[in-house]
């Protein structure tokens, strides 16, 4: 792919519920080897916005193009087969499965092996083992019998990490990936983001509320606010901003560990 | 072999294995080990329910589907191969039309069902299928120059599958195991006796021809969906049962998994149903469309323990067992105890209402005891309650080796 086309694209893209419109004609472009971070106050339309380039929403008004194509009325799955993976927010797995079963069902989807029904799943060693292989990078293998549900919160955000990774997509969308993490956790999912930015064939997108993180990986930062794209550019000009100072850093309370203090 | 046969999906522990093996060689060695034709009956009932509960698993165990419609797939399976039969006469080519007939009509209704209403949350869809079915009941009472109506539609099997057919001359013999042990142990001086007695005749009729035809088709059906479980396909199934919206993301197309598995499930209850029809040749809608029966199913299911098809066969095998011979045992019961409660001291006298409790004419409330009870302490169904035993100790196994590995 010519890399002055954008990998990604949303054109006027809206969505609104009811009177309120959570994500207000935003267009932007997405290319590839690039680390875009998204940031904004709590409502601000992040989460939405993902929901909306993924799928999981329809929007209201405008369109999304991947590889340039228009995919704004595909749903879910047949973006992710196009090569879109997103990690979600709110820890999203397969409770009563096992954490092995968990990422294997990413390895099959990829695999393109769903609609084998006389197949045996446990002979497909090819498929369990990148399981284990995507479990091992987040430091999970060793608990990979255990039912989703039983792991402590931070062991299920590097589930939910490592699940994405299984799909190999060319777009990897993480939603605070390091959200509720111990301190000592967050290193080894940001190595993780990091390497997967070194491929100049993947482009990433971060919703990410803690700013050191952000302005240690961001090739790029966007702000979103009250739905609306308010600052697109390089992160030290991006929060150097004065929009950005008042918009965004101006409204996020200590709360996020008095990480968000601008440089 | 056993790991091909099984597609690797054990029953994972000892008392289940026990179980299970006891079902299995009850069932193939049946007409050999129990006398009568209620035995002869019962176990070929618990053949037939042991697939219709399995496929209705596959619906509610592993993909949370409640369908209430899964009799109406059971009766078009009946009707067609009844139909069938008696229009084109008791061959064996008008028997395979009815079969795949049935099935084939079945598939089409399933997948219609299927693509219409899977998109509805799940109690939408359980109400679709209860309307559907029960358009269905009305329509077979209906047309009745067809189905028969209420009094339902009964016909000749293939000669070959009858009592009139003789497979071998000579008479073959069984040995009630069961009266064997039962006296052994009441009447332990009488050994030689006993067993005279134990042994009995068994004629190598079409019945049994019949019977061994089910046996056979169970197994194989059974086999196949063990296998259909646990392949790609199945884990999908029960990711989707687990996280609809993840395994969207994921990339799977949670409709067209959801259809083909209402249509599978629908074209197997069908198979069941054209087993029933041949081994009671007469087919009513009241046994085979009735909400009852529909019951009956989801209690079999709840009972064995829902997702695991190993469950179908203990579920209905109590069910059977406690359908046909609770009355019986009931009865035994009540007549045994009757000198003890008429003896009883008139200021004793009101305690005979236990013994009214235990009359045979009030088994169906034991067996609604039976059921409570049973979902009481089995809330996952008896397959399931040991195999989460067998699980929890397989993870406390691999913490305490990870931990030995890796002493932080």
């Amino acid at each position: 792919m010519d890399s002055n086309h954008p990998v990604l694209e949303t054109e006027g893209l809206t969505i609104q519920f009811g009177g309120h419109v959570a994500v207000d004609h935003v267009s932007c472009q997405f290319h590839s080897g690039t680390l875009t971070s998204i940031v904004g106050p709590n409502g601000a339309g992040k989460t939405t916005y993902f929901n909306l380039i993924s799928g999981q929403l329809p929007p209201s008004e405008g369109s999304i193009r991947l590889f340039g194509r228009d995919i704004t009325d595909l749903p879910a799955p047949a973006r992710t087969h196009l090569g879109m993976g997103r990690a979600f927010q709110l820890t999203n797995l397969f409770p009563a499965l096992s954490v092995a079963e968990n990422v294997r069902l990413a390895v099959a989807s990829k695999a393109g092996i769903g609609y084998s029904l006389l197949g045996r799943a446990d002979r497909r060693v090819d498929i369990y083992e990148k399981a284990v292989h995507y479990l091992e990078q987040v430091g999970l293998a060793r608990r990979q019998q255990w039912p989703a549900a039983a792991l402590p919160h931070g062991d299920q955000r590097k589930l939910e990490v490592a699940i994405l990774m299984a799909l190999e997509p060319d777009i990897f969308m993480f939603d605070e990936p390091t959200a509720g993490m111990s301190v000592d956790e967050v290193p080894v999912i940001l190595d993780l983001i990091q390497s997967i930015k070194q491929d100049k064939n993947k482009t990433v997108l971060l919703v990410e509320h803690k700013m050191d993180v952000v302005r240690s990986l961001s090739d790029r930062i966007i702000v979103l606010h009250n739905g609306e794209l308010v600052a697109d550019g390089e992160p030290a000009e991006v929060i150097a901003s004065p929009v950005v100072q008042e918009a965004y850093l101006g409204m996020a309370p200590g709360g996020q560990e008095n990480e968000t203090t601008p440089a | 072999m056993f790991d091909t046969i099984l597609s690797g999906d054990y029953p994972k522990s000892k008392v289940l294995n026990t179980v299970l093996l006891a079902i299995f060689f009850g069932l193939a060695l049946g007409p050999f080990l129990f006398d009568g034709a209620v035995a002869f009956s019962t176990i070929t009932n618990i053949c037939i329910f042991i697939v219709l509960v399995a496929s209705y698993d596959i619906l509610l165990g592993y993909t949370h589907i409640v369908s209430l419609a899964h009799t109406m797939f059971y009766g078009i399976g009946a009707y067609a191969v009844a139909i069938a039969m008696n229009s084109m006469g008791p061959s064996w080519g008008s028997m395979f039309v009815g079969v795949i007939g049935g099935v084939l009509v079945a598939a089409v209704i399933a997948l219609l069902v299927g693509l219409l209403s899977l998109r509805v949350k799940a109690l939408f869809f359980a109400l679709v299928t209860l309307a559907v079915a029960v358009g269905f009941g009305i329509l077979i009472s209906k047309f009745y120059a067809i189905t028969g109506g209420e009094q339902g539609l009964g016909f000749r099997p293939p000669r070959e599958l009858g009592p009139g057919f003789k497979l071998f001359e000579e008479r073959w013999y069984g040995f009630n195991a069961l009266g064997w042990l039962w006296n052994l142990v009441t009447d332990p001086g009488n050994l030689g006796e006993n067993t005279k007695q134990a042994v009995f005749d068994v004629r190598m009729s079409g019945r049994i021809v019949l019977y061994y035809v089910i046996f056979l088709t169970t197994v194989g059906l059974f086999l196949l969906m063990l296998r259909m479980m646990n392949s790609p396909f199945g884990r999908v199934l029960k990711a989707v049962r687990e996280n609809e919206f993840r395994a969207e993301a994921l990339g799977y197309r949670t409709v067209m998994f959801r259809t083909i598995n209402v249509v599978i499930a629908g074209a197997i209850a069908a198979l069941a149903g054209a087993m029933a029809a041949m081994s009671d040749p007469w087919v009513t809608p009241d046994s085979y469309l009735s909400l009852g029966v529909m019951v009956n199913i989801l209690l079999m299911c709840v009972i064995g323990g829902m997702g695991t098809l190993y469950g179908a066969m203990v579920g209905a095998t109590i069910f059977i067992l406690a359908e046909t011979y609770l009355k019986d045992f009931m009865e035994v019961a009540y007549d045994l105890t009757a000198g003890f409660f008429n003896a009883l001291p008139e200021w004793l006298s009101w305690l005979s209402f236990i013994h009214e409790l235990i009359s045979p004419d009030r088994w169906y409330f034991w067996m609604g005891l039976l059921f409570v009870l049973s979902v009481y302490f089995f809330p996952a169904g008896v397959v399931g309650q040991f195999r989460a035993k067998e699980l929890e100790s397989q993870i406390a196994d691999s913490e305490e080796g990870a931990s030995r590995t890796e002493p932080a």
